[in-house]
């Protein structure tokens, strides 16, 4: 993660959300949203399906002009100054969208030239690019022939062929393969940390983001939920802090171990997780309990609560709502 | 809250050098255009096949003479090949998805619609002297005066292809509803263009409604090209199509802009 990263060193917002809103018909997508990204940071979009993630990314990238409110991007208005707002960022969207009919080095040379590279930079960015993204051998196939997480690959080259200081990635890592989105979690965080970029996520992937972002902004029905780093998120749901328990040999009932008989139990297949925002605690009693009635524990650890869990409590569980 | 839009503004960079980026953009779409779609079966269909089929089996059955057919080939050849690229980009670049990653590419609307017009018009021009070209070859017609004639080639397929480039502006990423209306808006315009029936054999209502007609301004222009009297004259020729080209992108743009501030 980058180590620059900190107020002192961004006093620049590299994007700014003003009060973004976005109606489509009588639904509104985006309800006046407002936060802001420092340059340098790796920041994370997390929301349920039709919650705005999307909406908002193509509102800030230009592609949809707001109902209300305005987005800065790079110190421009997207709406004022659309073209140099544009030069400034690199997208790669949730849908695949290179050329087919092109191969894979014009479809890059097609996004250099359109942001201005001179001819000897495109050949050398392009080369560099397709090295990073190991499709160098891959440099004459058709778009048409690539697999997805070739694609995405290759997305990804076109979106950094221009040198953007912010890039946006809409669900990068979606559907791919464990390789793939390694390489590019390993690409993400090296040019974050190496050339300073700006990086907008958005994304499903609750680990993703936890491993990825400095901070993270949970939107739920086009409103923002939340904004913090990932570990401030997580010290919000205490309750959802825990401890694992698991026996080996016969076990034993919950109510024998365990403090008060009304705790929230998760059964695993060798023991339980019980939630209690106290974990230390009751892994001492539990530990004290077991002893007590000669059992023997295979492992006993406490749990901090998951992202994943964070984004549960803050948006209800609400997966799905449209 | 403090933008750099201010102080660029102040710097004068907004004005000559933001301009002649979008030109650049402008070519580089174009050039794009031409490698994707030029090959690409409805447009080798619409915009050769359809309309030679179409004209011979008018000449056919009538017998036209020479100064008549030549010119008419001519101009129907341009206004098909030149309108047959526009009307099918935007949906197949909507399709692919491949349209919103120009739209956040640093290229304005106005430069993505110019490279589809400028890709169009040089389809047009340079597939249309195919044709041109045969029936110099084949038959006694001479071109008599250059000038005239490459006015209308030039502006006319630029009008064409501007006509193109506006049809696609509705909201769909099916290019067969896109041609289907290019057909019906690009049928009638050939009908009143003076192209088949000259003006002065034309019922009352034709030569009322041909003014209207991008087509019957290039046609007669071509005419003149090939020794005829202009019907309309040179000079108005020359406006209208320009007229038109621009009357087409600016509404082009309306459309394309508000097709993409509606979508859902």
């Amino acid at each position: 993660m980058a180590d620059a990263f900190g107020p002192a060193s961004m006093p620049v917002d590299a994007l700014v959300a003003d009060g973004l809103t976005r109606c489509f018909g009588e639904r509104m997508a985006v309800d006046h949203v407002n936060f802001s990204v420092g340059r340098g940071e790796v920041f994370g979009f997390l929301g349920p399906n039709g919650a705005g993630k999307s909406t908002t990314a193509r509102m800030l990238t230009g592609f949809l002009a707001p109902t209300a409110g305005r987005a800065v991007v790079a110190g421009f208005d997207v709406a004022k100054s659309p073209g140099a707002a544009r030069r400034h960022i690199g997208v790669v969207p949730e849908e695949a969208n290179v050329y087919a009919d092109l191969t894979v080095r014009q479809n890059v040379l097609l996004m250099a030239e359109l942001h201005g590279v001179t001819k000897a930079q495109r050949e050398l960015r392009c080369t560099e690019l397709l090295q990073t993204f190991d499709l160098t051998a891959r440099a004459t196939q058709k778009g048409r022939e690539l697999s997805k997480g070739l694609r995405q690959r290759l997305m990804l080259c076109m979106a950094l062929v221009g040198s953007p200081q912010i890039l946006f990635l809409d669900e990068p890592t979606s559907g791919l393969d464990v390789a793939s989105t390694r390489m590019i979690h390993e690409v993400i965080s090296r040019m974050n940390r190496e050339q300073g970029m700006t990086v907008f996520l958005t994304t499903h992937n609750m680990e993703e983001a936890d491993q990825l972002c400095h901070r993270v902004a949970i939107i739920d029905r086009g409103r923002l939920a939340a904004i913090d780093t990932p570990a401030a998120l997580r010290g919000r749901v205490d309750s959802r802090r825990s401890v694992v328990v698991k026996f080996s040999g016969p076990g034993v009932g919950p109510a024998d171990v365990l403090p008060r008989p009304d705790m929230e139990i998760e059964t695993l297949v060798d023991g339980w997780r019980v939630f209690s925002p106290e974990p230390g605690p009751l892994a001492q009693h539990i530990a004290a309990r077991t002893a007590a009635l000669g059992l023997r524990i295979d492992s006993l650890n406490t749990l901090s609560p998951t992202l994943e869990e964070v984004f549960l409590s803050i948006t209800g569980g609400a997966h799905g709502h449209a | 809250m403090v933008t750099h839009d201010a102080a660029r503004d102040a710097a004068g960079e907004s004005g000559t050098a933001e301009f002649l980026r979008q030109v650049r953009c402008a070519w580089v779409i174009a050039k794009k255009n031409a490698r994707v779609y030029y090959l690409k079966g409805p447009v080798v269909t619409f915009g050769i096949v359809f309309p030679l089929f179409f004209y011979l089996s008018f000449a056919a059955g009538h017998n036209a003479p020479v100064d008549l057919m030549v010119p008419g080939i001519a101009a129907m050849a341009l206004f098909f090949t030149a309108s047959a690229v526009g009307p099918l980009v935007t949906p197949w670049e909507r399709q692919a998805r491949t349209f919103e990653r120009l739209i956040t590419s640093p290229a304005s609307l106005s430069a993505i619609l110019a490279g589809d017009v400028g890709a169009g018009a040089a389809f047009g021009a340079a597939l249309a002297l195919l044709p041109l070209a045969a029936a110099l070859a084949l038959t006694t017609a001479q071109v008599i005066a250059p000038l005239p004639l490459l006015a209308g080639w030039l502006l006319g397929s630029i009008a064409f292809s501007s006509l193109g480039v506006l049809m696609a502006a509705p909201a769909t990423d099916t290019p067969s509803q896109v041609m289907m209306l290019s057909n019906l808006v690009r049928l009638p315009l050939i009908f009143v263009s003076g192209v088949f029936v000259p003006h002065a054999q034309m019922p009352q209502w034709g030569q009322w409604l041909s003014p209207l007609s991008p087509l019957s301004y290039c046609a007669d222009l071509i005419r003149v090209g090939f020794g005829a009297s202009a019907y309309f004259s040179v000079t108005l020729d020359v406006l209208a199509l320009a007229g038109f080209s621009a009357a087409f992108l600016v509404a082009a743009h309306f459309f394309h802009r508000r097709t993409r501030d509606h979508a859902t």
